[in-house]
């Protein structure tokens, strides 16, 4: 059934007990993403890595369906600490195998590849990219800038 | 016993006997969004093609002269499913530019009037001063909200709104606050996409017209599904769409008073439109032409009227009974599944086809994912009314809506898949 091929149980167990979720006090960049046509939402934070500062801490918080809230999750496994190109690389594989363009890569994605059945409906592509396309835009945006703190906003 | 033979209809509608997701029959409750098209609609559409086929309006020939009949009579017979004259209405590209087209005749009358060019009679009434006062309601689409957001910002005007109770329906309490002798407009819808409401025309309008202010009735949601008369409605504009009443996409409709369309500058401008035109300037035809500028959708209306013939062979009335019947049955359904919570009013009365609702600890996207694996159809999302999610606390829902083509075994399919979801997701 194509339906339990999009809902995956690794995907089922993400969206019950995201990984992550909730914001950190301190980044350098946050975005707001809004999925218009269905109205999911994240709000991702990255901060640089004190140790490393070309490594980016990941923070979230979300709402909206099983699929944008477990791959938000998913993401956090992925790239929480990992470097820009860490991250490109992929959010740029998580879209070609959305796209049916390239096979599943567990190293590249972890648990993403279960988001795989999703490209079977191309309604809901934009629901399993959404928090990486935010990843990427916060991801660029704190290379660029100094860490801030809510208080200070 | 349904009052309509919608086993017998259902054959009108080549779509519906196609299947979906792997065999599945279609159960197609979205035409809230959308309605589906019965045979004699596309033949209209491919008819006027095969037969008639010319611009209308201009030339001489005989394709030319058949085609502009065609298309006059079409919009007569629309006008008359409305009980309107017939050159009260324009035909728009959808409801959507019908509202646009009344938002801008104020824009355009205020920006002429600043340049102190003498407007045409009546058109005062459409010219904004600052802190004038444009008045919508909470469970508008968002086809009735933003023009009049657009118009208020660059007017400077003051966009003020009716709440809703907590129960779906409008705040009538609030009316003589909201509505004040500022209010130069209120707009408001007579049925809700999202919450299924049908409001009091007459009591939003008697309020309106105490100050003098004009009043738009978009009635998307309910030219399609129940008798509406221009001569019992207390309003001044009304504005609707063909697709979701069995037409084609790619036509709307805007009724207006004929005084006030005579006095309204034109909102899209160029050919057909004009009266006379010189280097410098032009002069405008009389309504409906002025608001028709090119090559109008003649084929659309022609399809438009075929779907009004369909509607009025079976008639309104019925129409409405028999969805309300399925609505009190989708309610009674709904409310005995634990955890399913509708958004709207949970009494049939003054109520539309539209159900809204959230089922705990199941976003609508996966709930719409699973009735869709069953080849159920509903739409999910915020609907276009993303303020009365907001009102409601949801992010969004999962709606049915119903019309001719479906009946009881539907509402039984809607609820067991509804259990599905739960199931699926071991929410319940």
């Amino acid at each position: 059934m194509q339906l339990e091929q999009m809902y995956q149980e690794i995907i089922l167990d993400h969206y019950k007990r995201p990984h992550g979720k909730g914001l950190a006090e301190s980044f350098n960049a946050e975005v707001h993403h809004v999925n218009p046509t269905c109205g999911d939402e994240i709000t991702l934070r990255v901060t640089r890595d004190p140790v490393d500062d070309q490594k980016l801490l990941v923070s979230y918080d979300n709402q909206g369906c099983s699929i944008s809230q477990a791959s938000a999750s998913i993401l956090f496994d992925q790239l929480n600490d990992q470097t820009l190109a860490t991250g490109e690389q992929a959010v740029d594989h998580l879209v070609a195998m959305l796209q049916r363009v390239e096979e599943p890569n567990e190293d590249v994605l972890g648990d993403g590849i279960a988001l795989v059945g999703v490209s079977q409906y191309p309604a809901r592509v934009k629901c399993a990219l959404l928090a990486w396309m935010a990843w990427k835009d916060a991801a660029i945006q704190a290379l660029g800038q100094e860490v801030s703190t809510e208080g200070e906003k | 016993m349904s009052l309509l033979d919608v086993a017998t209809l259902r054959k009108d509608f080549p779509i519906l006997s196609r299947s979906v997701r792997d065999g599945k029959n279609l159960i197609y409750l979205d035409s809230g969004a959308t309605s589906q098209k019965p045979t004699s609609v596309l033949d209209a559409e491919r008819n006027f093609y095969e037969t008639h086929n010319a611009a209308v309006h201009r030339g001489a020939h005989q394709l030319a002269e058949e085609a502009t009949i065609a298309f006059e009579n079409a919009r007569a017979n629309i006008a008359s499913f409305i009980g309107a004259q017939t050159n009260d209405v324009v035909f728009t590209k959808n409801a959507t530019e019908a509202l646009n087209l009344v938002a801008y005749s104020f824009l355009n009358a205020t920006l002429k009037s600043l340049t102190g060019a003498p407007l045409p009679a009546g058109a005062q009434r459409f010219v904004l001063a600052q802190g004038d006062e444009v008045v919508v309601t909470e469970m508008e689409h968002h086809s009735n909200l933003v023009p009049w957001q657009e118009l208020c910002a660059k007017t400077g005007a003051v966009l003020k709104w009716l709440g809703l109770t907590d129960d779906g329906r409008l705040n009538y309490a609030d009316l003589d606050t909201v509505i004040t002798a500022r209010t130069k407009v209120v707009s408001f819808t007579h049925q809700s996409n999202l919450l299924g409401t049908i409001n009091d025309v007459a009591k939003v309008s008697a309020a309106a017209r105490a100050v003098g202010a004009i009043v738009v009735l978009d009635a998307c949601q309910s030219i399609p599904h129940m008798p509406v008369s221009v001569e019992k409605l207390d309003v001044d504009f009304i504005a609707w769409s063909g697709h979701k009443m069995l037409g084609p996409m790619g036509i709307g409709c805007l009724w207006g008073r004929n005084e006030l369309l005579a006095s309204m500058p034109p909102f899209i401008s160029g050919g057909s439109m004009i009266e006379t035109v010189t280097m410098e300037a032009s002069t405008f035809a009389a309504p409906p032409q002025r608001f028709e500028a090119g090559v109008p959708m003649a084929a659309q209306a022609v399809a438009l009227s075929a779907a009004v013939d369909y509607l009025q062979a079976i008639g309104m009335d019925k129409v409405a009974a028999h969805e309300h019947e399925l609505t009190t049955a989708a309610i009674a359904a709904l409310s005995e599944i634990k955890g399913v919570r509708i958004i709207g009013p949970t009494d049939s009365h003054d109520r539309g086809s539209a159900v809204s609702f959230v089922v705990d600890d199941i976003h609508p996207h996966d709930v719409g994912q699973v009735l869709d694996s069953l080849g159920i159809a509903v739409r999910v999302g915020h609907h276009c009314a993303w303020p009365v999610c907001r009102r409601y606390d949801v992010p969004a829902t999962t709606r049915a809506t119903f019309y001719i083509y479906n009946d009881l075994n539907d509402v039984k399919a809607l609820a067991a898949g509804i259990k599905q979801a739960q199931e699926f997701f071991g929410s319940n």
